[in-house]
C-alpha cells in the first residue's frame, strides 16, 4: 500500500497544479512534492517494502503489481532525488505557464517511478508509455528553436521500440505456463530457441532506443539540445536509464541464452558508441551538446558491461546508474547556470568563470572530475567494476574501453579549461549575482559524488538482492 | 428479432413525424427517444425479457455476440446522434427523413448481424447501402456531395453485383443458400473441393472487402467519405463499416474450410497488408484533415481485418473492442472537425490556447486511434495482436502491423502538434459547454475502457 501511496504523490500534486491557475506558489507545490517524493523514497531505500498487489484486467490475468527490490531503490532514489534538484535549481527560470511545465514534470516522474516499481509486464509497458507522453508535450511546447521536429523524431523513435516490446510481451505471455504477466510467470516461459531470439531482439531495440545504442542514438543529440534544459536533466539523469533498468530487469532474467550468444554482438555496438561518442564530444563547442554526447558514451559503457553477464560488471552497472545520474545532474545545472547568466552556451563565448563566480568554478571542477572518474568520485567505484568485468570477458574490448577514459579526460578538461580559466569573457562579465538555490543543490549533489566515491558500501548494499536474484541460482 | 421489427416500426414512423409536425426540435426528440427505445428492445431480447420470434426457416439466427453487437452499434449510433443532432438540422429541410434513413441502416445492421442464409447477407447489405447512398448526397446544392452520392451508388451496386454473382456461384456449387459448413467427403473427412464454391467464396470476399474499404477494394472511401456532409461521415465510417465487418467475420467464419486454410492465409495478408500500406502511406500526405480521417479509417480497418485471421472468443473480443475504441473516437474526432471553419490542419493551429478543453479532448481522441496506452485505443490493438498471435499468425504480420501503428501516430500527432505548438487563431464556431459536456461523455468511456477494457465483455460470460 506504501508504494502506491507514494506512486500517487507527484499524480496528485501535478493535477492540483493543472487545476489552480495562480503562479505564485507553484514552485512551492512542486518542490514540496518533489522533497515528500525523495522522503518517501529514502525510506522505501533502507527499509523492506512489502509489495502492493492489486488485481487489474481479470480478464487477460494482468495485475497491478508494485515491488521494491534494489534495483527500484537505486533508481527510485535517484529519480526522488533528482526531480527536487531540478525545481530548486531550476526555480528562477522564466517558463511561461509554469503550472503545466511542472504539472507536466511530475507526471514524467510519476511515470519513471513506475517503470522502476513495476513487477507486471503490461503495468511495465504503461508506465514506460506515459513517461513519454508528458515529455513530448514539455519538449514540443518550451523547447528551442527546431523542437517540433526534432521532439517528434524523439517520439517516434522511442513509440516504435515499445510497440516492439509490445509484441515482446504478447509473444512471452502466450507461452507462459499461467498465462500471466508477472515477471515470475515471464521468468517461467517455455519459449523455443526461435521464440526466445525473437522476443531477445524485440525487447532490445525498445531499450536500445532508450538508452541509446549505437546506431539508435540519432535522436539523443538533437533531442538534450533543443529540450528545456530542466526536462534535458530528466531525459539525460533518468530516462535514459529505462533501458539499461529494462535490460536488468527484463532482457537478461527472461533470455538469459539469446543474451549470452548476443553478447559480443551488443558489446561491440555499444563500445562502438562509446568511441563514436567520445570523439564527437572532443569536437563539440556547445555545451550541451558536450554533454549529450559524453552521456551517450558512459552509457554504452554501461550496456557493455551489463553484457559481459558477471557479477561483477552488474555490481559496477547498478553503482554506476546511481552515480551517472547524479553526476550528469551536476553538468546539467552548471551548463543551465551558464545559460540563463551569460545567454550563450558555446564554449567559446564563455571563459574566465573563476574569476568571476569562483564558487561555480569549483563546482564545475568538482563534476567533471566525476565525469572522468577519477579516484574518490563516485564514478570511479563503478567505472573500476565495469572495466574489471568487460576485461574479464575479453582484454582487447577492455583496452579499446579504456580508450574512453583517456577521451573523456580531453573533452572533459577541455570543457573546464575553456569556461572557467583565461581571462573574463564578454560573455561571463554579463553574469550576475550567483545564483543561489542551483548552488546549494550543486552542494548537496557534490558532496554525495564524494561520500559515495569515498563509500560506496550502503549503495552495495542496496542493490545486494538484486545481484543475488540474478547471479546466484 | 426484436431490433429489426422495432427498427423497421421506427423508419415508417419518422417517415410520417414531418407531417404531424414541423418544429425541428420535437422532431429531433422523437427520434433520439425512438434510439433508445430500440435499443431497450434489443437489451430485453439479449436479457430474455421480451422476445419477439418466429420461425424464419433458417434465414436468420440470434446469438448473444451478434445481439452484443446490435447493442453496441445502437448506443454508438444513440451518442452520435445526440452530440450531432443540431448539425444534421442544418443539411437541408428534412431532419425527420434523416432519422427515418438511420433506422433503417440500422434494421440492415441488425440483419447483418444474425443472418444464416447467404439471400440474407445479401438483403442486410442493400438495406445497409441504399439509405446511404441517399445521405451521402443529403446536401443536394453541393456539387461534392452529388459527385460523392453517384460514386457510391455506382461502385457500390457493383460490387452489390459481384456478391450476388459469388452467391449465385456458391448456390450452384452446394444447392445452398445457407450459411452452414460446406459438404464433407465422407471418406477423406475433408470439404469437397469444387471450382464453383472457390470462385464463389473469392467473389464474396471481394465484395465485403469493398464495403469495409479494404485495400485494393478502397478507392471509393476517401472521395465519399470527403464528399458527404460531413456530419454523415462519422457515421458511415464506424457504424456502418463495424457492421460489414460482423457479416465479413460471419461469412468466413465457417465458409473459409471451403477456400482452403492455405488460400485463406495468403489472400488475407495480402489484403491487410495493402490495406494498411495504402491507408497509412497516403493519409500521411493529406492536407485537409477531413480527407486524412477518411483515409485513416482505411488504415483502421486494415487493422480489423485482422480479427478474420483466427476463429476464436479473442478474435470476437478484439474486433469488439475495437469497434467501440475506433467509433467512439472517430466520432469524437468528427465532433471537433464538424465545427471548425475549414478542414485544413492549418485552420486547429492555436486551438490549445482558445479552448484548452476541446484541444485536450481532441488529443485524447487522436491518442485512442493512435493506439497510446490509457485510452481505449491501446487496449483494442493490443487484443488484436495477441488474438493474432492467438491464431498462428508469424511474428512478421505483427511487426508489419506495429510499423504501420507508428505511421499513423505521424499523422494524428501532426493535428496535436497544430494545436499545441503552433500559434495562430483557429477558425471555429462558436461552441457551448454542453457541447464540450456531451465530448466528455466520449472521452470518459474511452478512458474507462483504457484501463478496464474487461469491463466491456462481462455482458458476453455473465
Amino acid at each position: 500500500m506504501f508504494l502506491l501511496i507514494f506512486l500517487l504523490i507527484p499524480i496528485i500534486a501535478a493535477v492540483f497544479l493543472f487545476i489552480v491557475k495562480k503562479e505564485t506558489s507553484s514552485n512551492a507545490i512542486a518542490i514540496s512534492a518533489g522533497l515528500l517524493t525523495l522522503l518517501g523514497a529514502v525510506y522505501i531505500a533502507v527499509n523492506k517494502i512489502d509489495n502492493f498487489d492489486a488485481t487489474w484486467l481479470l480478464s487477460i490475468n494482468s495485475r497491478f503489481v508494485l515491488q521494491a527490490d534494489g534495483l527500484a531503490k537505486i533508481l527510485v532514489l535517484l529519480t526522488a532525488i533528482s526531480f527536487p534538484a531540478i525545481f530548486i535549481a531550476t526555480q528562477k527560470n522564466q517558463i511561461q505557464n509554469k503550472n503545466s511545465f511542472l504539472g507536466l514534470m511530475l507526471l514524467t516522474q510519476a511515470g519513471l517511478m513506475g517503470v522502476f516499481l513495476a513487477g507486471d509486464a503490461l503495468l511495465f509497458y504503461f508506465f514506460w508509455e506515459l513517461a513519454l507522453i508528458p515529455v513530448y508535450f514539455l519538449c514540443s511546447i518550451w523547447g528551442g528553436e527546431k523542437r517540433i521536429a526534432i521532439t517528434f523524431k524523439f517520439f517516434i523513435y522511442t513509440f516504435l521500440g515499445s510497440l516492439f516490446m509490445l509484441i515482446g510481451i504478447i509473444l512471452v505471455y502466450s507461452n507462459t505456463p499461467d498465462h500471466s504477466f508477472l515477471i515470475e510467470s515471464f521468468k517461467h516461459a517455455s519459449l523455443t530457441n526461435g521464440q526466445q531470439l525473437a522476443a531477445f531482439a524485440l525487447f532490445f531495440t525498445a531499450f536500445a532506443i532508450k538508452m541509446p545504442i549505437f546506431p539508435l542514438h540519432t535522436w539523443q543529440p538533437d533531442a538534450y539540445e533543443q529540450s528545456p534544459t530542466a526536462v534535458t536533466m530528466v531525459l539525460s539523469a533518468v530516462m535514459v536509464k529505462m533501458g539499461l533498468y529494462g535490460v536488468i530487469r527484463w532482457l537478461l532474467p527472461l533470455f538469459p541464452a539469446a543474451a549470452a550468444s548476443h553478447a559480443h554482438f551488443v558489446i561491440v555496438l555499444s563500445l562502438i558508441g562509446v568511441i563514436y561518442a567520445s570523439f564527437i564530444a572532443i569536437r563539440q563547442d556547445d555545451v550541451k551538446r558536450l554533454i549529450a554526447y559524453s552521456s551517450i558514451a558512459h552509457i554504452g559503457l554501461m550496456s557493455a558491461a551489463l553484457f559481459t553477464n558477471t557479477s561483477i560488471g552488474m555490481q559496477g552497472v547498478l553503482v554506476q546508474l546511481f552515480s551517472h545520474g547524479i553526476n550528469v545532474l551536476g553538468l546539467w545545472i552548471i551548463a543551465d547556470v551558464l545559460e540563463q547568466q551569460t545567454g550563450t552556451r558555446s564554449m567559446k563565448a564563455l571563459g574566465g568563470l573563476a574569476k568571476k563566480q569562483p564558487t561555480l568554478a569549483i563546482l564545475l571542477v568538482g563534476f567533471a572530475f566525476a565525469n572522468i572518474a577519477l579516484p574518490l568520485t563516485n564514478a570511479f567505484v563503478g567505472e573500476f567494476l565495469m572495466f574489471n568485468a568487460i576485461f574479464q570477458f575479453n582484454p582487447w574490448m577492455a583496452a579499446i574501453a579504456g580508450v574512453s577514459v583517456v577521451l573523456a579526460a580531453i573533452y572533459t578538461l577541455n570543457m573546464v579549461q575553456k569556461i572557467a580559466y583565461g581571462n573574463i569573457s564578454e560573455a561571463t562579465s554579463a553574469m550576475s549575482t550567483p545564483n543561489k538555490s542551483a548552488q546549494a543543490v550543486l552542494i548537496v549533489l557534490l558532496v554525495i559524488v564524494f561520500i559515495t566515491g569515498v563509500y560506496p558500501q550502503p549503495l552495495f548494499n542496496m542493490t545486494a538482492d538484486t545481484l543475488h536474484q540474478l547471479f546466484v541460482k | 428479432m426484436n431490433a429489426i421489427i422495432v427498427s423497421t416500426l421506427l423508419g415508417v414512423i419518422m417517415m410520417f413525424v414531418s407531417w404531424g409536425t414541423s418544429n425541428i426540435k420535437l422532431q429531433r426528440r422523437i427520434g433520439l427517444v425512438g434510439m433508445a427505445v430500440l435499443i431497450v428492445a434489443n437489451l430485453a431480447q439479449l436479457n430474455g425479457w421480451w422476445v419477439v420470434n418466429f420461425d424464419t426457416k433458417g434465414m436468420l439466427a440470434f446469438n448473444q455476440i451478434g445481439l452484443f453487437v446490435n447493442l453496441i452499434l445502437f448506443i454508438i449510433t444513440f451518442i452520435y446522434l445526440w452530440i450531432n443532432g443540431a448539425e444534421l438540422d442544418k443539411i437541408g429541410n428534412h431532419t425527420a427523413d434523416y432519422y427515418a434513413i438511420f433506422f433503417f441502416i440500422l434494421c440492415g445492421v441488425s440483419i447483418l448481424t444474425s443472418f444464416d442464409n447467404l439471400l440474407m447477407l445479401f438483403i442486410g447489405i442493400e438495406i445497409l447501402s441504399i439509405p446511404l447512398y441517399i445521405l451521402t448526397g443529403a446536401d443536394k446544392k453541393n456539387l461534392f456531395s452529388n459527385e460523392a452520392s453517384l460514386k457510391y451508388f455506382l461502385m457500390g451496386s457493383f460490387s452489390t453485383g459481384i456478391l450476388l454473382l459469388g452467391i449465385a456461384f456458391i448456390y450452384g456449387a452446394t444447392g445452398s443458400f445457407h450459411l452452414a459448413l460446406p459438404i464433407m467427403n465422407p471418406v477423406t473427412k475433408m470439404p469437397v473441393q469444387h471450382f464453383l464454391m472457390s470462385a464463389g467464396l473469392l467473389l464474396l470476399f471481394v465484395s465485403m472487402n469493398f464495403k469495409v474499404s479494404a485495400a485494393p477494394f478502397h478507392f471509393w472511401t476517401p472521395d465519399v467519405y470527403d464528399g458527404a456532409p460531413t456530419v454523415f461521415t462519422p457515421f458511415m465510417a464506424t457504424v456502418v463499416k463495424a457492421a460489414g465487418f460482423v457479416a465479413f467475420i460471419k461469412v468466413f467464419e465457417v465458409q473459409r474450410i471451403a477456400l482452403g486454410q492455405t488460400t485463406w492465409i495468403i489472400i488475407l495478408p495480402f489484403v491487410i497488408v495493402s490495406t494498411l500500406l495504402i491507408g497509412n502511406i497516403t493519409a500521411v500526405f493529406q492536407r485537409s484533415v477531413k480527407r486524412m480521417l477518411a483515409y485513416s479509417s482505411i488504415a483502421q480497418a486494415g487493422f480489423m481485418l485482422f480479427a478474420l485471421y483466427g476463429i476464436s472468443i479473442f478474435n470476437n473480443e478484439a474486433l469488439i473492442l475495437y469497434i467501440v475504441a475506433y467509433s467512439l473516437a472517430t466520432i469524437g474526432v468528427f465532433a471537433v472537425l464538424i465545427k471548425m471553419k475549414d478542414y485544413s490542419f492549418e485552420s486547429f493551429n492555436g486551438l490549445a490556447k482558445q479552448h484548452p478543453v476541446l484541444a485536450f479532448l481532441t488529443t485524447l481522441f487522436l491518442f485512442s486511434l493512435a493506439g497510446i496506452p490509457l485510452t481505449a485505443g491501446f487496449f483494442a490493438k493490443y487484443y488484436m495482436l495477441n488474438a493474432l498471435l492467438t491464431a498462428g499468425a508469424g511474428i512478421w504480420l505483427l511487426i508489419v502491423a506495429i510499423l504501420f501503428a507508428a505511421v499513423s501516430v505521424y499523422y494524428y500527432f501532426k493535428l496535436v502538434q497544430a494545436m499545441y505548438f503552433v500559434e495562430g487563431t483557429p477558425a471555429i464556431h462558436p461552441i457551448d459547454k454542453s457541447y464540450e459536456l456531451k465530448l466528455w461523455v466520449i472521452a470518459i468511456i474511452l478512458i474507462v475502457l483504457g484501463v478496464f477494457p474487461s469491463l466491456l465483455f462481462n455482458y458476453l460470460y455473465f
